[in-house]
């Protein structure tokens, strides 16, 4: 009965999504007031029952309902309660009425969030968002039903798969979805004021929260899939350029040019069109990404089941979504005028690169991700591309992005001078040279681009304080600044630490693979490694063989690490949890392999410095961002501004 | 104008290339092996340690090779399949144990029962690499010649057996009888 009152509520909240769509829609066109106050009710309707749905899969996961398929599939009376609920998410199904339930927070969001809109624009973006929802619940109605019966009931269930049972990875999902979702909001205010055939500063200042906050979210998921890549797959990598984790970095290359191109349109009311592009190609690069996962037409470690009606049915509607969207910019795009011009050294030229450089990067990461299917398509063979092409291609537009970044920083609206800019930047340079040759050679003898890399996360980290340092010259405090820029300059600094991080770790990170037994030490970066024992351990759903290996530095005891091999009991696969030791300056990483026989084990230890800077950077980034939102300009009702868009 | 058409040219771009790529498959690696003769070796067997195997001594028959281990989940998945195509008695299964404990492989055999005309015992995995084996389950069907016709890399499947296999298999027996 829970299943189908779960179902029930689905078809219902999909009801309301398309009520709300024409209620937005048609109730703005003909204007009638009695139509557009239908929105708000419909869209608070919407979250209600997609939230009851996804309460009651829920549900059925918690008391381990295996008489539904999807719960018999994934889960298994032995998981914990913890990793119960996160399975809701763990397969196909079950995701995307996560990406559902985002998608009703998120309209749930605008519709009440946002007086400050008039109310015929706010139903026109409503109207679209339902649409897209519509869209995704058809979709798990037509074809991916989660709460389908099994007849007779499973005993037991298939488990959840072992590499999923992780804290990181558990809320890595919601998180990433609540992101992709949310580019759907900017994509909605974009189709919306193409409908209209206005774009305003004001509309720009509209976006830009929304914009910030999807872009968090991406933020966070790709950086918690990223540190979960690092510790849970055992190889102590944190990137691997495979097509799912590039599915989720692409929006983000897209958000992120959004986010400065927004800051053109509110501002100075330039890149208007380019602007409302961006957030079409944001959202459509979400789609894409969808498509990519869940159609099976590229190979990855991350791909769900794949099944060709669905991937049939997701291109549908990704042709349509985007198809429309873009026919609508053909017509409206040429009338929406572009505003006043700057010079060639203004703060809006160093944006515009910034923006170039970013859907370049996106596009080429496009490319490779897409080449295998575009050889095969075309019956030139099966090929693959792999992570030196896109380490490459990646640096070629975003390194000159990072070096003119902070000069771009410096420099003012409209006309910036050279004069004052140079001064500014005077000390920045003179103190990032001296620090960037010393950290270049803190871990060995670097490479001419190893430096450039270094200069160029310490050069971001230098000129973002200088800005403060500025302002605290020209007698103000800190925090009187706009909390916008202060965001900026957060977030700024963030991505130095992430620059600085990425590049250290990947030039100097050491790794050995060895076969150790029990008493054998080794020698790796100052550090001594011993194994000392190996013994069998237990979990509540696993047996485990647990290595116990002490580190010393000149004999003394640094720590003690406690690798595992673990099968977990249901699936029987072998699950590597390395032990770290995780620090500022380097993370010491060791990682139990296989039981080569003669009473050895083969061991991989690796020495990472400033490996935690890449995750800690796209936290810092996130907070510069969250900053940023709290800006109170983008609360403010403005009436004067906000009549008519 | 012309430059607020090019996002929605490449859209239909991508759709054409998406339409087409879903009607693909990009797990399917074709075996370089097939259409050419099968890489010479000779194991010892896994019942009759005395006795070997290998291609020389396999001419001239129509036969299946099947890759298995004890430690391949997905075989015990299979076992059932290659037991019913055993008892259909119509092409000789012949297993080829990769990278396993004989100790166990034969307690296997003795617990789940034995579908194969003979096991060769591929300890090292050296004689899989000539194979390209790179995962089991993995199937290879050979004609009388010695030349691979066929290759599955998956679990088999009693529809696998029917659509893919059989068909090829009352080829090669109707050109050779």
């Amino acid at each position: 009965m829970i299943p189908e009152l779960g179902l029930f509520s689905l078809v219902l909240a999909f009801c309301l999504a398309i009520i709300q769509s024409f209620a937005g829609l048609a109730g703005a066109h003909w204007r009638k007031p009695e139509w557009l106050a239908l929105v708000r009710p419909m869209a608070t309707g919407q979250f209600v029952f997609v939230a009851l749905s996804f309460g009651l899969l829920t549900w059925s996961f918690i008391v381990n309902d295996f008489s539904v398929e999807y719960v018999a599939m994934n889960s298994n009376t032995g998981l914990p309660t913890f990793y119960r609920i996160a399975a809701v998410w763990a397969a196909h199904e079950g995701s995307l009425l996560m990406w559902i339930l985002a998608m009703s927070i998120w309209t749930l969001s605008v519709s009440w969030l946002n007086e400050e809109i008039p109310e015929v624009f706010r139903a026109r973006v409503l109207g679209v968002m339902g649409l897209v929802n519509s869209g995704f619940m058809l979709f798990v109605l037509a074809t991916s039903n989660p709460f389908v019966r099994l007849l007779p009931a499973a005993i037991e269930g298939r488990d959840l798969n072992p590499l999923l049972q992780d804290p990181a990875l558990a809320i890595h999902p919601p998180i990433l979805y609540a992101g992709y979702v949310g580019l759907a909001v900017a994509f909605s205010f974009a189709v919306a004021a193409l409908i209209e055939g206005k774009v305003t500063s004001a509309w720009a200042r509209w976006v830009r929260p929304w914009t910030l906050m999807a872009w968090i979210f991406l933020t966070i998921g790709i950086a918690l899939g990223s540190w979960w890549a690092y510790y849970e797959l055992g190889w102590g990598g944190w990137w691997f350029w495979d097509p799912v984790e590039n599915a989720s970095f692409m929006p983000w290359l897209m958000a992120t040019a959004l986010i400065h191109s927004l800051a053109v349109s509110e501002t100075r009311g330039l890149f208007k069109s380019w602007t409302i592009l961006l957030a079409i190609s944001g959202f459509s690069l979400s789609l894409l990404g969808t498509f990519l996962v869940r159609s099976g037409v590229l190979i990855s470690v991350h791909a769900f089941a794949s099944d060709p009606a669905r991937g049939l049915f997701i291109l549908i509607f990704l042709g349509l979504c985007i198809g429309i969207a873009l026919g609508l910019y053909i017509w409206r795009a040429p009338s929406l005028g572009s505003g006043a011009g700057f010079k060639v050294l203004s703060r809006e030229s160093f944006l515009l690169i910034n923006n170039l450089m970013l859907v370049v990067a996106a596009g080429l990461i496009l490319m490779g991700t897409l080449y295998p299917l575009f050889m095969d398509a075309l019956e030139m063979g099966k090929i693959s591309v792999g992570p030196p092409y896109f380490n490459l291609v990646f640096l070629i537009p975003t390194l000159p992005m990072v070096l003119l970044l902070g000069v771009g920083m410096h420099s003012t609206w409209k006309r910036a001078r050279w004069e004052p800019l140079r001064k500014r930047l005077k000390t920045p340079l003179l103190i990032a040279v001296p620090v960037a040759l010393g950290l270049s050679f803190a871990w060995g003898r670097p490479s001419v681009l190893t430096f450039v890399g270094i200069f160029a996360g310490v050069w971001v980290i230098l000129s973002a304080f200088s800005e403060i340092r500025e302002r605290q010259e020209m007698g103000r405090n800190f925090f009187s600044l706009p909390r916008s820029m202060i965001g900026m300059l957060v977030a700024h600094i963030g991505l130095g630490l992430f620059v600085l991080g990425v590049t250290v770790t990947s030039v100097f990170s050491i790794e050995k693979d060895l076969a150790l037994r029990a008493g054998d030490t080794v020698e790796l970066a100052g550090y001594q490694f011993k194994l000392e024992s190996l013994r069998n351990a237990e979990g509540p759903n696993f047996d485990a063989v647990e290595g116990m290996v002490t580190i010393r530095r000149n004999g003394k005891v640094v720590t003690t690490l406690y690798p595992q091999k673990r099968v977990y009991r249901v699936q029987t696969s072998p699950m590597t949890e390395a032990g770290i030791d995780a620090g500022w300056t380097r993370d010491l990483f060791v990682a139990l392999g296989d039981d080569l026989g003669d009473e050895s084990w083969s061991l991989r230890i690796q020495f990472k410095p400033l490996v935690r800077f890449i995750w800690l950077g796209a936290l810092v980034m996130a907070f510069g961002g969250l900053l940023s939102m709290s800006e109170p300009r983008y609360r403010k009702i403005q009436k004067a501004e906000g009549v008519a868009p | 104008m012309s430059r607020f058409l090019a996002p929605i040219l490449i859209l239909v771009v991508l759709v054409g290339f998406f339409f087409i790529g879903l009607h693909k498959n990009p797990n399917i690696v074709p075996s370089p092996l097939i259409g050419k003769p099968a890489p010479q070796y000779e194991l010892p067997l896994l019942l009759k340690p005395g006795e070997t195997l290998g291609t020389e001594k396999l001419l001239g028959q129509v036969y299946l090779l099947n890759v298995w281990g004890t430690w391949c989940f997905a075989c015990r998945a299979e076992h059932g399949v290659l037991m019913e195509i055993a008892r259909q008695n119509i092409v000789p299964i012949y297993g080829f144990n990769s990278r396993d404990d004989p100790q166990k492989a034969r307690q296997w055999l003795a617990d789940l029962g034995d579908p194969y005309v003979a096991s060769m015992v591929d300890t090292d995995g050296l004689v899989g690499i000539d194979w390209g084996v790179y995962g089991a389950p993995e199937t290879f069907l050979i004609d009388q010649t010695g030349i691979v016709i066929h290759k599955l890399i998956a679990p088999m499947t009693m529809r696998i057996w029917h659509e893919d296999f059989l068909p090829l298999i009352q080829q090669l027996k109707a050109a050779r009888p």
